[in-house]
């Protein structure tokens, strides 16, 4: 059975080779930073080869829309109007159930619900309940998939972040795309498999951390590297003033001989390597700009992710951005949302938020679909926790806050391999509880490296004697998830 | 799979497409052969350990059919469901269960089973049955028998410097090989220099190392070298990865912290050749040394060497649930102690048994309990509440101008430092069932892995486990540190896998070696400078490092020393020496970390917004010219020219850092303004002496690669930079710019074009490959 699935992979392999060949040699050439597991004939533990998924996937990159300092769920997909019906009662001991609380409500004497301030409306075939702050999102009901029963054990920002973004709430475990990284490799040798872009919003604000895009004890060509909004898309891209592309040109050649020189004498193949490196570096020169130069987009598409989208380093700008860098090959692009951590103010920072975001994330889905990327695309959109669904601080039916909540929250995925159109599990009426199909982080991790085409408990790496995998020792795929 | 270190990214050629599909049909090579005598710890352990143990090793909770292979007891013992048949029958492979299960095709009964995704190959079935065959002894684990000097190897009398180079030559020659020429004087005075002080040699130094042909003309240099005050700073980066060194308090609000006095006591420490029994003790029991002996001068240095244990990262964010975080930094230390003195994967054995290695659930929590006695809190305040939370101590300036004068205290504002303390009450200490902070299971008491040596009769506190850590008996210590070290000076550990030397550790290529070598250290008094010079000093360090075909056939890893290692420098070290070759360094020891050029913009994308840290503010002057190890560590944020080298993000303890070659590398050689900068300098102080342009490149080439240019590439470089001139001649207004860069005094120069181009030449010696190798 093994080694059918081998060679099959192995079939599916030469022919994307042969197809890239017909391209030309210059979409090959240097390891991306990079990737170059197929090559290194280096295996996986069943005896799988790396760079190569473990069965045909649904999707091939990944876009990851972070929300980061957890979005409530109360106010965006799920509806409960019996929290307005009880406003102003307390929480019964008899839901919260033991569910421990953070520092910040833990002093709390009452716990009075509170129902969302803002309209929620039915959408789409499925009839999805989406509230009036996301209004495009709303437009594309029919193309994501609502997953209402998320849930995680933190309940905090950093180990919740950090559980979401490696499998586990502490330590320096690799990110999820530096796993993709290691077990697909990269589809563009001229940029990094694994592309992070942050923007913040006017919300109260986490930040955010290198830990999150950490390669872990992978190899550090996993890491993230992140795109930037400054002069510099990548760190040290640019030439210094004063010189140009010819004087690289220039510099280069003559470094290459000096190389060659010093490798007749000690014979290190590394010499080799490094010269390639420098090369790569030099187109990475060329590609990038082109590829992060917003200006040449058509009208149309500025118009569909809206007029921020030419402010670099916006929500927009970064969707666009993303959607440019996954059409180039970039395995898995991790946006970060700063500023929807709610603890008062809910009423005032949660509009602004969503502003800043349901646009451009509609637009992001759309442009996809229309460019037949979107079944080999995963999405994903959503935080790392929900929010409470009883008041923090003052009470007020306008003006309220709401603390973490580890026990259910929702986040929406589309594309490559999800069943789009569709609401998946159910929290009771007040939305504090998971009454049907829960999805944990592990089960959420399980089933994006599936739609890959990747087994959870088979891609594994053995580090300081253990072997380690995203899903830790647990995770299911849901198929309910799955198109 | 372990080829963590030295990683090279290979590039991906069409042409060898074809090829790459074949290699991934062949398993990986292992040693074909099967050896004459079959070694329990060197050829079976390794096998069983990787492919069994998990679920028929130490752990009990998880052990399947209650049969247990890692112990004599177990492994032969009749089987609970079939009382007649055995695991392992001493001698009949044929009538031992794990033979047969191993080899058996029916995938009800095959081990391992098929939903592990496991597999022995064919190799390792025929080694097992050897093993059997030859009557199935089991030996304890090599790591847990105490080290023995065993007798010098036969070796070649002429080449031989000292002990270390008899077992390295019998090594070699059994697979081989023999030794490498002795490397160039240039090369050996580059190689030991960047090892000894993280420095390039001056030409100075170069001009009197070549001049002088007196026989221990190299050992002066390496004596001069051990003197020099930059030694320690070398040795300390490897120690502050260890000890995850930051200057903030890491998790999401990030806010400064002010550890540094503590990284200049290591300094310190390294300089004054503490002997490693007291650099450790003091670091892990200081404080209740100093409370012995209040009399004694040294008693707050001591204290002061507990920062050790404070280094790891504190939580600021508002919701935390306290005694959470209080037991997650308990953990941590109780891990870093695990991984940097025992090189054990103790973290393993915290939410259940360890599933490999002889350490249970309450060794663990035994272990933990020395150093959960902290009265510490998990969340002591919100962002800039502390730079140093309790307990603490302050750092008086009278004290600065005595007992602590490798303090580089530089104003009078108020100091403090995190330190070690225990309660005067002792706190229990529970078994955490699943590692849940708040899943009490039963009390234990102080304890440590009993399989290392029994904790009996020493103090049940932190310096009863010092005691316990150097007590003669303790098979362990000693090995990690000597192989740790060993690993700095050949790029590879005699045990690769530095943080692990349990079962699932590589073994020993040079067991022999490493014994003599752990006994050696030990009975020297745990001498570090005499160990780095035993190494130094060895025939084998000083071999060539040119790769022949025959290293590239039989070794190309360097397993066998046969040769010395090319390594690229510590990211630390690439800046320093670009700062060094051009005069730039400010070589000051120790002091607040400093904050150099870093593109714009990093810092304030990422922050919280909270704290004094949220932006990036820059240091001018003196400051700019740091060496890497002073730049400013924020947690969330590393400096990210020291990232794209592979330093640590000093997150957790590191033992080991990867070596990568990868395209970011050379963008940050190519553009990162230090580099820039210090080229625009070299440039403008050649051209001020008034000497030739050929003088000036060739004193270039012999500051950047430490040794003098030959014929060809004088004239690649010098055709090079006339190719500048044309360009600049024709495009003046280009020069201005170029020459912008860095806030280093700028010099008027007679001929702004040779300038430019001079600078463009320093700036692609930079850039050679050479240039960041340590030869």
């Amino acid at each position: 059975m093994e080694n059918e699935f081998l060679k099959n992979r192995l079939n599916v392999n030469r022919r994307h080779f042969l197809g890239k060949a017909a391209v030309g040699l210059g979409s090959l050439g240097l390891g991306s930073l990079l990737m170059p597991n197929l090559f290194k004939g280096d295996m996986a533990e069943a005896g799988l080869p790396l760079g190569l998924p473990h069965f045909a996937p649904k999707a091939k990159r990944v876009i990851y829309l972070f929300q980061n300092g957890a979005p409530s769920q109360l106010e965006s997909f799920d509806y409960k109007p019996m929290l307005n019906k009880l406003a102003g009662q307390d929480l019964p001991e008899s839901i919260r159930n033991g569910q421990r609380l953070t520092g910040m409500t833990a002093s709390q004497t009452n716990f009075p619900m509170v129902g969302s301030y803002f309209k929620f409306a039915q959408h789409g075939k499925s009839g999805a309940w989406i509230s009036e702050l996301f209004p495009n999102i709303a437009k594309i009901a029919d193309d994501i998939c609502i997953v209402k029963t998320m849930n995680t054990e933190a309940i905090n920002h950093d180990p919740a972040l950090t559980f979401l973004q490696t499998g586990a709430q502490v330590g320096n475990r690799p990110s999820m795309g530096a796993w993709l990284s290691y077990g697909l490799g990269s589809e563009n040798q001229n940029l990094p498999a694994f592309c992070v872009l942050l923007s913040r919003g006017r919300g109260n604000g986490q930040g955010v951390y290198s830990k999150l895009w950490t390669n872990g004890f992978l190899d550090s060509t996993h890491q993230g590297v992140v795109f930037s909004s400054g002069e510099d898309p990548i760190l040290y891209l640019n030439n210094p003033e004063g010189t140009d592309k010819t004087s690289r040109r220039r510099m280069l050649d003559k470094l290459a001989e000096l190389n060659h020189l010093g490798f007749e004498e000690n014979r290190d193949p590394e010499v080799e390597a490094k010269i390639k490196q420098y090369e790569m570096a030099y187109r990475m020169q060329t590609a990038v700009p082109e590829l992060t130069d917003l200006s040449k987009e058509p009208d149309h598409i500025i118009k569909m992710y809206g007029p921020d989208c030419l402010v670099p380093g916006t929500y927009a700008a970064n969707a666009l951005l993303a959607r440019k860098l996954s059409e180039s090959g970039v395995r898995f692009v991790q946006l970060y949302h700063q500023g929807w951590d709610q603890h008062g103010n809910l009423t005032g920072e949660m509009p602004l938020q969503a502003q800043d975001v349901d646009r451009a994330s509609a637009a992001l889905v759309t442009d996809l679909k229309q460019r037949g990327l979107l079944d080999e695309t995963l999405v994903i959109w959503g935080g790392e926790f929900g929010r409470t669904n009883y008041s923090q601080g003052k009470f007020g039916v306008d003006n309220y806050g709401r603390d973490h909540h580890p026990r259910a929250y929702s986040i929406w995925m589309a594309g490559g391999g999800i069943k789009g159109g569709t609401v998946y599990g159910e929290t009771d009426e007040l939305g504090y509880n998971i009454i049907k199909d829960p999805v944990h982080i592990h089960d959420f991790h399980a089933t994006v490296m599936h739609t890959m085409g990747l087994n959870h408990e088979q891609l594994n790496y053995k580090h300081l004697g253990r072997r380690y995998r995203l899903t830790d020792i647990a995770g299911k795929v849901i198929p309910g998830l799955l198109a | 799979m372990n080829s963590k270190v030295i990683r090279v990214s290979f590039f991906a050629f069409i042409a060898v497409a074809a090829l790459a599909i074949i290699n991934i049909k062949c398993t990986p090579s292992v040693g074909q052969e099967i050896p004459d005598v079959v070694d329990y710890n060197f050829h079976v352990r390794p096998i069983l350990s990787d492919r069994c143990f998990a679920c028929h090793g130490p752990d009990e909770k998880k052990r399947e059919a209650n049969l247990r292979l890692d112990t004599e007891a177990g492994a032969y013992a009749a089987l609970e469901d079939n009382p007649k048949a055995h695991a392992i029958v001493k001698g009949n492979p044929e009538a031992s269960e794990v033979y047969k299960r191993i080899v058996a095709t029916d995938t009800s009964i095959k081990m391992p089973p098929p939903s592990s995704n496991l597999t022995i190959t064919e190799n390792e079935i025929k080694i097992i049955k050897k093993w059997i065959a030859q009557g199935a002894k089991i030996k304890k684990h090599w790591a847990f028998i105490p080290p023995q000097k065993s007798e010098l190897r036969k070796a070649d009398k002429d080449w031989v410097k000292n002990e270390i180079d008899y077992f390295t030559f019998d090594k070699m020659k059994s697979v081989g090989l023999s030794p490498s020429d002795q490397a160039s004087k240039e090369t050996l005075l580059k190689r030991v220099s960047f090892d000894l002080t993280g420095l390039p040699p001056t030409v100075e130094m170069q001009d009197a190392f070549l001049k002088d042909e007196s026989p221990n003309a190299y050992e002066k240099v390496v004596n001069q070298l051990l003197k020099s005050k930059h030694f320690g700073e070398k040795m300390a980066l490897n120690w502050l990865d260890v000890a995850r060194y930051a200057d903030s308090h890491g998790y999401q609000d990030d806010g400064l912290r002010t550890m540094w006095p503590w990284r200049d006591w290591v300094i310190h420490a390294f300089n004054s050749n503490y002997s490693y029994k007291k650099f450790i003790t003091w670091q892990l029991a200081g404080d209740i040394l100093a409370d012995k002996m209040k009399w004694h001068p040294k008693a707050k240095e001591m204290l002061l060497a507990t920062g050790f244990n404070r280094n790891h990262k504190i939580t600021q964010e508002g919701g935390v649930i306290d005694e959470e975080y209080r037991v997650e930094y308990v953990t941590d230390r109780t891990n870093t102690f695990g991984k940097s003195v025992l090189a054990l994967t103790l973290e393993c054995a915290k939410c259940h048994t360890h599933k490999y290695d002889p350490i249970s659930h309450e060794e663990y929590y035994g272990t933990f309990a020395f150093f959960n006695q902290v009265p510490e809190k998990g969340l002591f305040g919100t962002i800039d509440a502390s730079f140093a939370d309790p307990p603490n101590m302050r750092i008086k300036d009278e004290d600065v101008k005595s007992i602590f004068n490798f303090i580089n205290k530089k104003d009078t504002s108020k100091l403090e430092v995190m330190v070690m303390k225990d309660s005067s009450k002792v706190r229990p200490t529970y078994i955490l069932e699943r590692g849940n902070y708040d899943s009490h299971g039963k009390v234990v008491d102080f304890t440590t892995p009993k399989a290392i040596l029994d904790f009996k009769g020493y103090d049940k506190n932190r310096y009863g486990l010092t005691r316990w850590l150097f007590d003669d008996k303790n098979p362990i210590t000693s090995r990690v540190y000597v192989n740790r070290i060993w690993e700095q000076f050949f790029g590879r550990g005699i045990v690769k896998t530095t943080g692990d030397f349990g079962m699932q550790g590589e073994l020993p290529t040079h067991p022999e070696l490493l014994d003599w070598m752990a006994s050696d250290f030990k009975q020297n008094g745990w001498n570090i400078k005499r160990l780095v010079k035993q190494i130094v000093t060895s025939a084998t360090y000083m071999q060539s490092s040119v790769v022949k075909d025959e290293h590239k056939k039989i070794d190309p890893e360097n397993k066998y020393l046969a040769r010395s290692t090319r390594m690229r420098i510590p990211a630390e070290n690439v800046r320093d020496h670009v700062l060094a070759t051009s005069g730039l360094l400010n070589p000051e020891i120790g002091g607040p970390s400093v904050k150099p050029y870093q593109p714009k913009g990093l810092w304030e994308v990422a922050t919280s917004g909270r704290g004094s840290l949220a932006t990036y503010v820059q240091d001018h002057g003196k400051d700019l010219y740091r060496r890497g190890m002073y730049i400013f560590i924020k947690r969330t944020v590393p400096p990210p020219a020291m990232l794209i080298f592979d330093a640590s993000n000093r997150d957790q303890c590191e033992v080991q850092r990867t070596r990568t070659n990868t395209p970011l590398q050379a963008l940050a050689m190519l553009n990162d303004p230090h580099v820039l900068e210090s080229a625009r300098v070299m440039a403008q102080e050649e051209l001020s002496k008034n000497t030739s342009i050929d003088l000036a490149i060739n004193n270039g080439f012999r500051k950047i690669l430490c040794r003098m240019p030959s014929k060809k590439e004088s004239d690649i470089l010098k055709k090079y930079f006339e190719e500048e001139l044309v360009f600049f001649k024709k495009q003046p207004q280009k020069i201005k710019s170029l020459q912008k860069i860095g806030e280093y005094e700028h010099k008027t120069v007679k001929d702004p074009v040779a300038l430019a181009a001079l600078l463009q030449t320093f700036q692609m010696m930079f850039n050679m490959e050479e240039t960041l190798i340590r030869i």
